[in-house]
């Protein structure tokens, strides 16, 4: 039986992660900004001077999109190989499993803080000053959160008995970026598909911000209860997934 | 009190069945797979372990000591039969595996007391005394890469012997560090014996064996040979090797 607190092992683990991650970068967190910026520069670039989209503050309206598609690449992947990253982990120390996928989509915060920072300096550069719809930001990320922790307990313990798993997820991840509406916006979307986009946590997150960075209003109820439910039931599923494969991990890593 | 239950354990491995891939996995689907890759980890053992006791475990590489103890650590279930375990389980098995060698010793010290049940609170409280007990001195904020195999270990025994556990679990790791070191990590072990732990051993050596514990079990390939009094057991041991 293992005797410690769930909370303060997560922590550590984050912050190795985190240690890991940044001491072996000179440049440290300026890595964080830049993969975004020049992701940013570039869409910006095709999208209002190629194919002309003359949208007011279209690096705001991007990064809307782009944060979330990001944070979800690097949050699933990360989640998704946990288990096998700690392999010596798990089978030397009996603490809980579910701490380390959880812990592993945790690390990426620190990244996702540095892009919403980024964010919310462009916002202020194009004019779009804090309003008090800015409250709702914290909340949506904590389901978006959530709604990660829940897939990579699914996709973590798959990991570990079929190694292509990862390779699946890393196809999802392309598929996303066309599924959500980073470079088009969602009036474009034929009415009968609009529920499919509410049902799916990214696109209705990138939807949130742009209604709450740009258009400065609350999002609509009916996408927030989508979003809610589809973001609170993925980590209820992920953890019966989880109990049920993770007897196995040991003799299998 | 027993505090270590084992009742008809079993624990099976599979042959190759280590990484796979989808393909392998579709193979095993069409044709089938037998019971034939199956093989006997552990078959059919029964002991208990009475609160305070000392126990060594001996046998071969291979015997199964150390899925034995990965059992009492509640690494994984026991494919037959049923342990019960009653307290906390400090797991020494292969020290420092938990390192990472980018991080100080220090980030070390504390992210494995994290990760082997420490709470924050008695982290916080012991971190002096264990890097005290390490003896690391002026490294303690350097990367542990740099550190010589002997300070790794060091460090991560001192880790190790400040859990509250009820049962502590030693595997195989006497043996390295300096004299010194293992003298006080020797001298570490009678305390907690003192203080009523319970110690399950893993040692190669006899005069350890005989030193820390009155009773020894033999395992070999997988069954339970002997149980009983350390020298009794370790002659026969070594009668049936030589």
């Amino acid at each position: 039986m293992w005797s410690g607190e769930i909370r303060f092992a997560v922590w550590q683990l984050v912050l190795k992660d985190y240690r890991i991650r940044y001491r072996n970068m000179s440049l440290g967190i300026f890595w964080s900004l830049l993969n975004p910026l020049v992701m940013m520069t570039v869409y910006t670039f095709v999208l209002t001077r190629i194919f002309v989209d003359p949208r007011p503050a279209f690096p705001v309206f991007l990064m809307c999109g782009l944060i979330p598609v990001s944070f979800f690449n690097f949050a699933w992947i990360s989640g998704t190989t946990s288990l096998i990253d700690n392999a010596a982990l798990i089978k030397k120390v009996p603490i809980p499993r579910e701490v380390v996928p959880v812990a592993s989509v945790l690390s990426n915060a620190l990244h996702l803080f540095i892009q919403l920072g980024l964010l919310i300096v462009l916002a202020l550069l194009f004019g779009k000053y804090p309003n008090r719809y800015w409250l709702l930001i914290p909340p949506v990320w904590a389901l978006f959160v959530c709604f990660l922790c829940g897939i990579s307990m699914i996709t973590a313990p798959l990991n570990v008995y079929v190694r292509d798993t990862r390779y699946v997820v890393e196809s999802l991840n392309t598929v996303m970026i066309w599924l959500v509406p980073v470079f088009y916006s969602f009036d474009r979307i034929p009415e009968k598909y609009h529920y499919i986009y509410y049902y799916n946590p990214v696109s209705a997150l990138t939807m949130a911000m742009r209604n709450i960075v740009l258009d400065e209003r609350a999002p609509a109820s009916s996408l927030i209860e989508k979003f809610a439910i589809v973001s609170l039931a993925s980590p209820v599923i992920g953890y019966f997934f989880f109990q049920r494969l993770k007897g196995r991990f040991y003799n299998h890593l | 009190m027993s505090i270590v239950r084992f009742s008809g354990v079993s624990k099976f491995f599979h042959v190759n069945r280590g990484p796979r891939l989808l393909r392998e996995r579709l193979r095993d689907v069409f044709r089938g797979e037998g019971p034939e890759h199956r093989f006997h980890a552990l078959s059919d053992i029964s002991f208990t372990v009475e609160e305070g006791e000392s126990v060594a475990f001996i046998g071969h590489n291979g015997a199964g000591k150390s899925t034995l103890l990965s059992l009492v650590a509640g690494l994984g279930p026991p494919d037959e039969g049923k342990v019960e375990v009653k307290g906390r389980v400090a797991p020494l098995l292969e020290l420092g595996s938990g390192f990472h060698f980018d991080l100080t010793g220090a980030e070390n010290v504390v992210l494995n007391a994290a990760l082997l049940g420490m709470t924050r609170k008695r982290a916080a409280e012991l971190f002096d005394r264990i890097v005290e007990f390490s003896e690391i001195g002026a490294f303690l904020d350097e990367p542990v890469r740099t550190y010589s195999s002997g300070m790794l270990m060091r460090l991560a025994f001192s880790v190790a012997f400040h859990l509250d556990a009820e049962i502590l679990i030693i595997d195989e790791v006497i043996a390295v560090g300096d004299k010194d070191f293992q003298a006080k990590c020797l001298a570490r072990i009678s305390e907690l014996q003192s203080h009523g732990r319970t110690l399950l051993f893993v040692s190669h050596s006899p005069s350890i064996v005989t030193q820390f514990c009155k009773r020894a079990l033999w395992l070999d390939h997988g069954r339970l040979k002997m149980d009983g009094p350390a020298e009794d057991v370790l002659r026969s041991y070594q009668g049936g090797a030589a």
